[in-house]
């Protein structure tokens, strides 16, 4: 049985762990401020907010936007999930959200109007500091078709005016009393906590404090034949892809799996749980003192709610030939260690795990547990990606790229050159990238290189452009890594 | 003042299609669609779909009691397939499950068996073979014929426009509920209560008496519920009327995509001769609409096409032809500005033709050209109370035409790996249904004896700010204040045969229809009034609530005076009709006086092209526009602002694309981009021109739903500006949307040669 809070309401539910956060919040519990836009988690309409209670440190919840569509009901064990109807104050009254949006007629038609709320919402709660860009960023997974952007930004910087008197700790009170949250938020983390304590006691030999509560036991008997349950991750893609076989059949979740997550480093090499998040790459030290221009790489990748939910390891297995996190590991020389289900366990270079157009170098009843790289070395070691879209914010690439390369004495020693949308699957450039090798960075070598990918690539025309576009792009973009790296001389 | 709704919308209290609190032994309806784009409909086997559980009925063309007819202006369009499909996506059949999701995954069990027939995509190869909607239309004026010999220049080019896909949040749905006199009452998303009231009533072959449509507000309509709303509300009460069960049909969002139609593409051929002076002597064009498989609205787009070919310019030599082509596309249908945005992309196309090829600024032809009070539109109204030459002045001077440009050019002699372009895009917009009849208009108005007032008309809320609009003129007409007027929802028993919430016009005809009853109403309580307090009825007024006389208070107030109304048996509701006075047009000679007014407007529109990456950003969009006198100047201003960004979402991201087979390959919001939060232009300003407004206009307050989607056409120009820059020698086709991909191709379109995505010229001087 799930149990977790939806607004200041305990919910004990058997709906599938695989059904949508979304259906459950308008379907069965019959709150439908939340809106149903595109169930692609493209438009935001349905964003409610996910609170979590960290394992240890301090008692206050983390929020984070989610697009309800794509939240499998399974995510929000243990949690407090948040809609519209849990932070309306009384008739009459509105939050200062509201109140922006009404104020600068940020809201037309209203159909998306509720998403928006609740992303700001999210970014009153969060524990960073608001920022003029943290403010918009915090809505830019959420789409307006009466294209009321404008006003939506004036109320977005509005409320960022107001945030600036947020306290630094107990900032709960402080929204409380402004009446950005109801009261009942400031008793979260104790019912939380409660309820993980509950968990913890019921589970049998436990004694570790498991967190967050155990996952309820899959019947064996609607398990598929010779494979254990689906692996169900952040839900980003597998609940846009097959949703109706997701909540018909067991998934295992492992977005919450405690020991796949965390970012650390061991010597030379830089170790991630699977289920880390997108989100998380960004908040990790780790990562943003090896690759210092992450957050300018991530502003390229889906948007701030579906960085909070999908995670790195989904993006491998989802073998999107334009997988943006695939493009961008496979040029870190990135590596994954697989457990199948009798605990057996062997690591693969990600390259390696694309075989074919979504054909996968492992087993049905394969995991990815981890993933490795080597740390780029802060003084001879550079790194870049590049993607372009129709859309620059929250679309698929046509084309994305990203380079590795070891210089010393301006002559390259090292590199590794990936690329998406160019073919099957994502790939590394080795013929580019040995075209770099041994070479000073001029624009005879840069040709060079441009001319080798141009062989080993095999783009198709498809809705994100025609081929040959597709073919330009890379040489392009090719470029655009060494122009960004400040690298190229004439 | 603002917005009423948002109060309820940031709350989530709004209520739209899908939050209808459900009724017991509802049925949920899904879709069966045609697989293939065109073919010989030989079976539909549904056996094996009844066999599953939950699934209650499939409902074919065969069960439907009246006429298998939704056609709106031609009667072409089966509800359900009989015979031959003509597009993928079409209806086939109808689900009725327990669940929605036994309804959804019934609809893969439904066989449906079609023998391909070629299939058309194209336009110009529809026209080619014959294949028209309805008969070419011409609009004329002068001798373009004999003019080309009188022109120092001629030019001659192609222009090509692309569909746009409306992608309204709240996806197409109904509600349909059967009732006991044996009819059906429909709760719809739709723009046009009345379309499907009538086309419901005909399906099921009862008289319209018999079906009720209520709407209460669309998550957006854009023209995408006008016409095409009617489908879903037919087909849930057809589910209704034969289960006697209600029946709840939404589509989900790509089935959405796949079966409804769009903005039409357009093709066109121009041709266009100028004099030395760089006076427009004689313009020709040819418009190729790709209808899609039905007529739906095509006919009254292409027409409005026509009425726009010339944009704000006079030209006194004009012949422009329009053919609205069949393909085996879902039938294109309204999209704001209806058929305008394509005919002004052209017009501006041989403009910027002839710049490029004369080596001048496009501004200068532009501005030289610009209708002044009395000039003749090819249909031969004449532009009064015109500000074309007002709102160009306007924006140039407050904006710094002259000195953006400078910077322009300094920006683009500065950088080699960026380039700015900057573009005008002046508009001329005509309001009114160009069907004449359509310009009409109820309103019914209630006063309770508590002084409340409920106000119902034809027109619908999608956000446009109508309920507000006319709340506003109730409050205003009446004298008393906004709290006591309820904008009532949308219903065909109260208002009957409403003209569909479109063409811009719906505040001026709704709100003067609601004037005129209030007006009525007012008369009649103060005649009472004046009787009562042996007062002089000329110069009584109700003023916030308190009656006046003779500008000083008297002795009754709001509430006294409907009290006393009441006991006095007089009526305290009223219907008034409001139909535009003046308006005509006749259809075979394409001439008369089709438009109250005209709205105008200029905007600046500047760009940086990366021209590494071929991406770009439209960095300032500064807009004057002709208002009049606002009723709503924050309503207003969303309008403007929405409008520009939805047009400078057609120009640039949005890319509707179908492939031979006419299957849609941009089918969910991950192919098909509309604007984000950042795609914006970082400035966009909004002057107000000071503008008298129209007598015609409610309050003399312009309309203004459609109007600003044409700034966003200046974007495509801005692009070409500095691709043009990058590459003084790019040829660039006149192709809308300019998406990266076109962008990049320009930039080295050496490098793409002659192949697949190359560049073909197609302006050139004859």
């Amino acid at each position: 049985m799930l149990q977790f809070y939806l607004n200041d309401q305990l919910i004990r539910t058997d709906q599938p762990a695989g059904s949508t956060l979304l259906d459950f919040v308008r379907y069965h519990q019959h709150l439908k401020g939340t809106k149903i836009g595109c169930r692609e988690g493209d438009c935001g309409a349905c964003t409610v907010l996910v609170g979590e209670l960290p394992a240890a440190g301090d008692a206050v919840v983390q929020y984070q936007s989610m697009t309800s569509c794509l939240t499998p009901l399974g995510n929000a064990h243990g949690k407090h999930v948040v809609t519209v109807e849990g932070i309306n104050a009384a008739r009459g009254t509105l939050t200062p959200v509201q109140q922006a949006i009404v104020q600068e007629n940020g809201s037309q038609c209203g159909f998306c109007t509720v998403g928006f709320v609740m992303s700001l919402t999210g970014h009153a709660l969060s524990a960073r500091p608001s920022t003029p860009d943290s403010v918009r960023a915090s809505i830019d997974g959420n789409i307006c078709r009466c294209t009321g952007y404008k006003s939506l930004e004036r109320a977005a910087a509005h409320l960022h005016g107001q945030l600036s008197a947020r306290p630094a700790t107990e900032a709960v009170r402080w929204l409380a009393d402004q009446q950005f949250v109801p009261a009942y938020f400031a008793a979260m983390p104790a019912r939380l906590q409660a309820l993980r304590d509950a968990a913890a006691a019921a589970a049998t030999g436990g004694s570790e404090a498991p967190t967050p509560p155990a996952m309820p036991a899959l019947n064996p008997l609607d398990a598929p034949a010779a494979a254990r349950a689906r692996i169900l991750g952040g839900g980003t893609d597998l609940l846009v892809q097959q949703p109706e076989r997701v909540r018909a059949t067991p998934v295992e979740l492992v977005f919450d799996q405690t020991h796949l997550r965390g970012i650390r480093r061991e010597g030379d090499v830089i170790r991630l749980g699977a289920a880390t998040t997108a989100q998380q790459l960004l908040e990790s030290d780790v990562m943003l003192a090896v690759l210092p221009a992450l957050p300018r790489f991530l502003k390229l990748v889906s948007s701030t709610p579906i960085r909070q939910m999908g995670t790195v390891a989904g993006n491998f297995i989802n073998a999107s030939p334009i997988g943006d996190l695939t493009i961008l590991f496979l040029a870190l020389g990135a590596e994954i260690e697989l457990a199948d289900a009798a605990g057996q366990r062997r690591t693969l270079p990600l390259a390696d795990l694309y075989l074919g157009y979504k054909q996968l170098a492992k087993t049905a009843d394969e995991q990815v547990t981890e993933i490795r790289f080597p740390a780029p070395a802060a003084d001879s070691d550079y790194f870049n990606f590049e993607k372009v879209s129709k859309r620059t914010h929250l679309d698929i690439a046509s084309v994305n790229t990203a380079a590795w390369l070891r210089l010393e004495d301006g002559v390259v020693q090292a590199a590794r050159l990936s690329a998406g949308g160019v073919g099957p699957v994502p790939m590394l450039l080795p013929k580019a990238a040995a075209a770099l090798v041994g070479q000073p960075l001029t624009q005879q070598t840069l040709r060079r290189a441009q001319e080798a990918a141009q062989q080993e690539i095999s783009p198709i025309s498809d809705v994100r452009g025609t081929a040959q576009y597709k073919r330009l792009l890379l040489r392009q973009l090719l470029e655009a890594h060494l122009l960004e790296l400040r690298l190229l001389t004439d | 003042m603002n917005h009423l709704d948002p109060i309820r919308h940031v709350r989530g209290e709004s209520q739209y299609l899908d939050d209808v609190p459900e009724q017991h032994g509802t049925l949920y309806a899904a879709v069966v669609e045609s697989p293939l784009a065109h073919g010989r409909l030989l079976a539909v086997d549904a056996s094996a779909a009844l066999a599953l559980p939950g699934v209650v009925r499939i409902i074919l063309a065969a069960d439907i009691p009246g006429t298998n007819q939704i056609g709106g202006i031609v009667p072409d369009e089966p509800l359900l397939a009989e015979g031959h499909v003509h597009f993928r996506g079409q209806p086939v059949a109808l689900v009725l499950a327990e669940s929605e999701h036994a309804a959804h995954a019934a609809l893969a069990h439904v066989r449906v068996e079609v023998e391909p027939l070629p299939v058309i995509t194209d336009p110009r190869v529809a026209a080619a073979q014959g294949e028209l909607l309805v008969p070419p239309r011409t609009f004329r004026i002068g001798d373009s014929e004999a003019a080309w010999a009188g022109c120092a220049h001629v030019f001659e080019g192609v222009a090509e426009s692309g569909g746009q896909e409306h992608l309204y949040i709240e996806t197409q749905g109904a509600y349909a509920f059967p009732t006991e006199m044996g009819g059906v009452r429909i709760v719809s998303s739709t723009q046009g209560p009345t379309a499907v009231q009538r086309h419901t009533a005909h399906v099921l072959g009862l008289g319209m008496h018999q079906v009720e449509v209520d709407v209460t507000r669309l998550g957006g309509g854009f023209g995408g519920k006008e016409d095409q709303a009617t489908p879903w509300g037919a087909l849930a009460a057809l589910g209704a009327f034969l289960t006697r069960r209600p029946v709840k049909l939404v589509l989900d969002r790509m089935a959405d995509m796949r079966m409804t139609g769009k903005r039409h593409p357009y093709s066109s051929d121009f041709k266009i001769g100028l004099d030395a002076d760089l006076k427009i002597v004689a313009y020709e064009a040819t418009f190729y609409q790709n209808g899609g498989a039905a007529a739906d609205l095509s006919p009254a787009v292409l027409e409005r096409t026509l009425f726009h070919c010339t944009n704000t310019y006079f030209i006194p030599n004009v012949t422009a032809t329009a053919y609205s082509c069949r393909t085996n596309l879902p039938p294109n249908t309204a999209f704001r500005g209806f058929g305008g945005p394509q005919g002004m992309f052209v017009i501006e196309s041989a403009l910027a033709c002839a710049a490029e090829r004369l080596g001048v600024p496009t501004t200068d032809i532009q501005r030289r050209n610009l209708l002044r009070e009395g000039d003749l539109f090819p249909y031969r109204q004449p532009a009064e109370l015109c500000h074309a030459g007002q709102a160009w002045d306007t924006a140039a001077q407050r904006f710094d035409l002259p000195a953006r440009r400078r910077a322009v050019d300094e920006f683009n002699r500065t950088h080699t790996r960026h380039k700015q372009g900057l573009a005008v895009m002046p508009i001329c917009f005509g309001i009114s249904f160009t069907k004449t009849a359509m310009n009409q208009a109820r309103a019914l108005v209630h006063i309770y004896t508590d002084g409340s007032v409920g106000v119902s008309t034809g027109a619908v809320e999608m956000g446009q700010g109508v309920n507000t609009k006319i709340a506003q003129v109730a409050a205003r007409t009446l004298g008393i204040g906004l709290h006591r007027i309820k904008v009532e929802s949308t219903n065909t028993t109260r208002v009957a045969n409403t003209s569909p919430s479109a063409a811009s016009a719906t505040a001026d005809l709704n709100g003067k229809a609601t004037e005129l009853a209030c007006r009525a109403l007012r008369e009649r309580i103060l005649r009472l009034a004046s009787t009562e307090l042996s007062l002089d009825y000329e110069g009584m007024h109700i003023e916030n609530e308190q009656v006046l006389a003779a500008g000083k208070p008297a002795d009754s107030t709001w509430e006294k005076l409907v009290s006393a109304a009441y006991w006095q048996r007089v009526s305290l509701s009223e219907s008034a009709h409001y139909a535009t006075p003046d308006l005509h047009f006749d259809a075979t000679t394409n001439q008369g006086y089709p438009f109250a007014y005209h709205v105008y407007g200029t905007a600046l529109t500047t760009v940086t092209v990366d021209c590494l990456r071929g991406t770009y950003t439209v960095d300032a969009v500064q807009i004057a526009h002709d208002f009049g006198q606002s009723l709503n100047p924050q309503v207003d201003l969303g309008q403007i602002e929405g409008g520009a960004v939805q047009g400078i979402g057609w120009m640039t991201l949005e890319e509707l694309v179908y492939n031979d087979e006419g299957r849609l390959l941009s089918n969910s919001l991950n192919a098909y981009k509309i604007p984000d939060l950042y795609s914006v232009p970082p400035v966009l300003d909004v002057h107000f021109l000071d503008t008298p407004g129209h007598p015609r206009a409610v309050l003399r307050s312009k309309a203004v739903g459609e109007p600003p989607l044409m700034y966003g056409i200046g974007a495509y120009f801005a692009l070409r500006d500095a691709v043009r820059a990058f590459n003084p020698n790019s040829t660039i086709a006149f192709s809308a949307p300019m998406t990266p991909e076109k962008v990049l191709v320009n930039l080295y379109p050496e490098f793409v040669g002659t192949g697949e995505g190359a560049v073909v010229a197609r302006c050139g001087l004859l």
